[in-house]
């Protein structure tokens, strides 16, 4: 089983230009202890919010590469939003779900892909054709340069072990967050 | 007198708009309608409202405005969602078309419909209520100034006495 922090730390090394959306809870940690940046926007809330929200940014910079790290629990609250991407299929944007089929931050309960649900099944019904599941480090280096640099939508769902990994907290300033995206995306100096 | 539904278009494409995001409604059909025809607009159609809030904070970070079109019933699959707008102060606009009031015949669209304004405001949303035609425009270019200088959320309420309550044959014993 793929330990989820090393598999971020490598997903995200020497990133370039690449915009990144953290759903809530480990994945935002994951992503904050791979080498905070201010072009990751963390969720500290909101769940459900993390692939429609990569979306919007995909839509607005179509020439940049957007990737979406969330985990299995906040993909399956909004999974009606697959069907979004299909239909919208923004060739630049990437999701890539760490699933360990647990609520991580609530006392590790399973979530319905412990019990059989399949969000890469899910994601590809919903029309994101090139939707895949991940087992092994093999798979997984094959996955990092389809999501790093392949034709989107596509969804790659990451089995990952259940274990939650050491506290890494990234700021939690709404607005600030915000802000040190759009200046270091755009180069917009908001007010 | 110009139609308001025009009105409406003309407001968010006068506000620099370039993602409509939308859940259906009688009452948003022409401005799905020539938003889907502009090619400088990007019609998104959700499968639930909520998708919309986070979509248009996303636009915001990719540097382009939106506008959400939605039902009253609606905005209470927003509740939620509505925190990140909040907690990070993103600009946003939702066009809220009303049901549950005005005329009303259908008992299920009264307990969100009566509300709206009050989960809004709860949510930390701004409202503006429009019953006159005449109104729409301005109050819809006011809302896109107050959301966008302001980094908040501000919501048009269309009323149902605006948009004409819906209404269906009924039998004539009722």
């Amino acid at each position: 089983m793929l330990n989820r922090r090393e598999a971020v730390r490598r997903l995200l090394a020497d990133r370039g230009n690449m915009l990144v959306v953290a759903g809530l809870g480990q994945s935002c940690f994951d992503c904050f202890a791979a080498g905070d940046d201010p072009r990751n926007f963390y969720l500290w809330g909101a769940m459900g919010g993390a692939v429609p929200a990569g979306l919007g940014i995909a839509l607005a910079q179509p020439e940049r590469r957007v990737l979406v790290v969330t985990g299995d629990g906040d993909a399956l609250m909004s999974a009606g939003a697959f069907a979004t991407v299909g239909a919208e299929a923004p060739e630049n944007l990437a999701i890539c779900i760490l699933d360990n089929e647990r609520y991580g931050e609530t006392g590790g309960q399973v979530t319905h892909t412990a019990r059989g649900a399949d969000l890469a099944a899910m994601a590809a019904a919903g029309g994101v054709g090139r939707s895949w599941t991940v087992r092994t480090k093999a798979q997984f280096a094959d996955a990092v340069g389809a999501l790093r640099q392949g034709a989107g939508p596509m969804v790659a769902v990451v089995k990952v072990a259940p274990e939650n990994e050491p506290g890494a907290l990234p700021p939690q300033d709404g607005p600030h967050l915000k802000r040190r995206f759009r200046s270091a995306a755009l180069g917009v100096e908001d007010k | 007198m110009d139609d308001w539904r025009d009105g409406i278009f003309e407001a968010v494409k006068a506000a620099g708009v370039t993602q409509v995001a939308y859940v259906p409604d009688a009452g948003h059909s022409r401005l799905i309608e020539r938003s889907i025809e502009d090619n400088d607009l990007r019609a998104v159609s959700l499968t639930t409202e909520e998708e919309g809030v986070a979509l248009l904070a996303g636009a915001w970070l990719g540097g382009a405005k939106g506008v959400l079109l939605l039902q009253s019933s609606g905005v209470g699959n927003c509740v939620n969602m509505l925190s990140l707008a909040k907690t990070c102060a993103f600009p946003l606009v939702m066009l809220v078309t009303m049901r549950g009031e005005w005329g009303e015949f259908n008992s299920w669209q009264k307990p969100m419909g009566v509300t709206t304004q009050a989960h809004l405001e709860l949510c930390g949303a701004t409202c503006y209520r429009c019953d006159r035609p005449e109104d729409v425009r301005e109050t819809v270019e006011s809302a896109f100034r107050f959301a966008y200088f302001t980094n908040s959320i501000a919501a048009v309420l269309l009323g149902q006495r605006l948009i004409g309550a819906k209404v269906f044959e009924e039998p004539a014993s009722c």
